[in-house]
């Protein structure tokens, strides 16, 4: 009885473009100038929002908000890699992909502001609300994807975790499910090494997390997630992949948190000295404005016009965020259920009683 | 106490040329084939929901009839079934999702809780989930461990989540019916210790029994057994036998737990004066526990006695060979509807 090699595995990586701005020719993806600068302008974008929510949070006038920086280059690239009628299945720390694929930023800002009204996204946004519970969301991932192959329809499921979710048992019945039903899905994790105080190497004893994707039978890549370009060229091979009805892919984008979990955290408790500045120094948007500069494709006018275009959008979202009449007291139950049952009415009409008397 | 003690089970009055004498399980069937053929949109899904047609072959032909796309048998995952249902739901399927017993739900509640119930609210009506949720309950068929338990409380101290449990054949395939076409999740709770227990005309066209509303399995003036399920027929057999004693017991068969058809209740109670709830989930914090309170609250100066709860006690279901110590019986209920009548 021999002892044989019944299963072998090799895990990429793929690095497009290097924290001095240069890039791979051989791996380049057929972007033209115009498609590069909006890849740097969504970032941009992102990290002025980000930062905006912050103030906002330490002015009183925002609620716990997890924030984005240093993740730009991931939301980015998947974003402009997602097709029109592709949905977004985000976690909670997914704002930027959210916004670039059509959730208005002032309804972002009003869901962390606790509003509900933030979660209802206008017609022919395909996005589901934040997933706060963690994990929960690869489930719904592989749903979406199966109704789409079920469907026929030419769109891919696009779900967002980070790497502390991968340990929960969700991650791994979901993408199980989704290789045997073959679905329409591309699963992404922001792998940015801390889950609040827990680094990836506690979270798992893998090598990567791409790596996985073995064990489900389903392709896994990793990309350095600070490479907007490695991001946005994997993640479209992967929905091309699940758009032809070969399957899915996982994505892990090896990326870092710059900031705190959440602004009710603090980072420094548990993260060792220097590491934050040896990451701010691979910093996404930085890297792809150098290489914009080096091709001649961007200059310091550019950057002035888009840093004003940057400040009015967001100010002009916050603005509509904050001229948003308060919920009536009667939509914590209105929306419970398509029709309200009796038992309802009467809670409800016992609570305006309440609060009109 | 009153000399009319018959009373009877109200018969569904159709014609015998359209209907089938089925059992619940061949309800349950029909009601999904029925939705399956009316709406393409309806899809079967769950462990062994398809070749194998279910372990209590809720589903059998299922997959023959309309496919494996439609009937789809998945990885034994169940917090998979319900999390994919939600996005199945969520983008335009009408997923009818398959818990195998109930005693195995919990891997799944995350899913139910914190997403099934929730997406409409929180989205302020944008996506929301019509999802049924069929899990086959409660004890008295002898089975291995987990496979016997009532959890209905925890569902029903979940918003966002309907509780629909049929008696009989007639309202399993109407409440399932009902809770196919409902736009909001809908767990269907089976009392699997009566799926084929008897046989009753149903009809062959699709019906619907609204959720929400309770139905009196049996009328009289003394006495109102309140219970769901399995325990209807356990108290329609202690009415029975309570007739010998002179005593006409009243049964209201709740059939919805959430919405609760209170109305029914408090106007059984008002005639009576007197309510027994049965239940076999554990008494503590158990759905007795909350109709008894409502009891109090809305008929307080119409009742004689003290509302009675016989429920399972508070212990772990049994196994086997003592389950029948746990389940509530015929005797209990007898004993519970003595106790207040004498008070």
């Amino acid at each position: 009885m021999p002892r044989t090699r019944v299963y072998e595995a090799v895990t990429e990586r793929l690095e497009i473009l290097d924290v001095e701005g240069r890039v791979d020719q051989a791996l380049m993806p057929a972007l033209d100038a115009e498609a590069l600068r909006g890849l740097y302008r969504d970032m941009v974008l992102m990290r002025n929002f980000d930062d905006k929510a912050l103030k906002l949070q330490r002015q009183g006038r925002m609620g716990t908000w997890p924030p984005i920086k240093g993740q730009e280059a991931v939301q980015a690239g998947v974003a402009r890699a997602m097709g029109e009628h592709d949905w977004l299945i985000p976690a909670f720390r997914e704002h930027g992909v959210m916004a670039l694929r059509g959730v208005p930023l002032h309804l972002i800002y009003a869901y962390w502001a606790g509003d509900e009204r933030g979660s209802c996204y206008p017609e022919g946004v395909r996005c589901f609300p934040v997933a706060v519970p963690v994990g929960s969301q690869w489930q719904h991932g592989a749903g979406v994807g199966l109704s789409l192959k079920l469907s026929g329809e030419d769109a891919v499921a696009v779900t967002f975790g980070g790497d502390g979710s991968t340990s929960e048992g969700d991650f791994h019945e979901a993408l199980n499910c989704a290789a045997v039903f073959g679905v329409k899905a591309v699963f992404v994790i922001q792998n940015n090494q801390w889950a609040i105080s827990v680094p990836l190497h506690q979270q798992t004893a893998t090598a990567t997390l791409a790596q996985k994707a073995h064990a489900y039978g389903m392709p896994g890549i990793q990309v350095d997630g600070n490479d907007v370009l490695a991001v946005y060229v994997a993640t479209r091979e992967a929905i091309q992949r699940a758009r032809r009805g070969d399957g899915p892919t996982l994505i892990e984008a090896v990326t870092y948190r710059l900031g705190d979990h959440t602004t009710a955290d603090d980072a420094s408790r548990y993260r060792p000295e220097g590491e934050v500045e040896a990451w701010e120094g691979r910093d996404p948007i930085q890297r792809l404005r150098r290489h914009l500069e080096g091709a001649g494709l961007w200059d310091e006018s550019q950057e002035a016009v888009l840093q004003e275009e940057a400040h009015a959008w967001v100010e002009s979202q916050v603005k509509a965020f904050e001229e948003m009449a308060p919920q009536e007291p009667e939509a914590i139950f209105s929306s419970m259920y398509a029709e309200l049952p009796p038992h309802l009415v009467e809670q409800m009409n016992e609570l305006l009683a309440e609060v009109r008397s | 106490m009153s000399a009319r003690a018959a009373g009877g089970r109200a018969l569904h009055a159709v014609p015998e040329s359209t209907t089938d004498k089925l059992t619940i399980a061949q309800a349950v069937r029909d009601a999904m084939a029925g939705e399956m053929e009316r709406d393409e949109r309806v899809l079967v899904l769950g462990e062994d929901v398809g070749v194998d047609g279910g372990v209590f072959r809720a589903t059998e032909g299922l997959i023959e009839r309309f496919g494996p796309q439609r009937v789809i048998d998945t990885p034994l995952a169940e917090s998979s079934i319900i999390g994919m249902s939600i996005g199945l739901a969520a983008t335009g399927f009408r997923p009818i999702a398959e818990i195998q017993f109930m005693g195995f739900v919990y891997p799944a509640v995350n899913q139910l809780f914190a997403h099934a119930a929730r997406l409409r609210n929180r989205t302020r009506g944008n996506l929301s989930v019509p999802m049924v949720v069929r899990m086959p309950y409660g004890g008295g068929i002898h089975p291995p461990e987990h496979h016997s338990e009532s959890y209905e409380a925890m569902f029903l101290n979940t918003p966002g989540i309907k509780v629909v449990v049929p008696s009989n054949p007639y309202d399993a395939k109407g409440l399932l019916t009902a809770a196919i076409r409902d736009p909001d999740p809908v767990l269907f709770m089976e009392p699997k210790r009566i799926y084929r227990a008897f046989r009753e005309p149903v009809p062959r066209d699709g019906y619907t029994v609204p959720i929400g509303k309770a139905a009196i399995a049996r009328e009289g003036e003394d006495v109102s057994l309140i219970a769901w399920g399995a325990m209807v027929r356990v108290c329609l057999d202690a009415a029975e036998v309570l007739t010998r004693s002179d005593v006409a017991a009243e049964v209201v068969d709740l059939r919805s737990l959430n919405p609760l058809d209170r109305e029914t209740v408090l106007a059984s109670v008002a005639k009576t004066g007197r309510a027994v709830v049965v239940h076999e989930a554990p008494r503590t914090a158990g759905f007795g526990a909350e109709i008894a309170a409502q009891i109090g609250e809305h008929a307080l100066l119409q009742l004689e006695a003290p509302v009675r709860r016989v429920a399972g006690f508070d212990t772990v279901f049994p196994l086997a060979r003592s389950e029948q110590y746990y389940l509530p019986s015929r005797e209990r209920v007898i004993d519970a509807v003595q106790r207040v009548l004498s008070y």
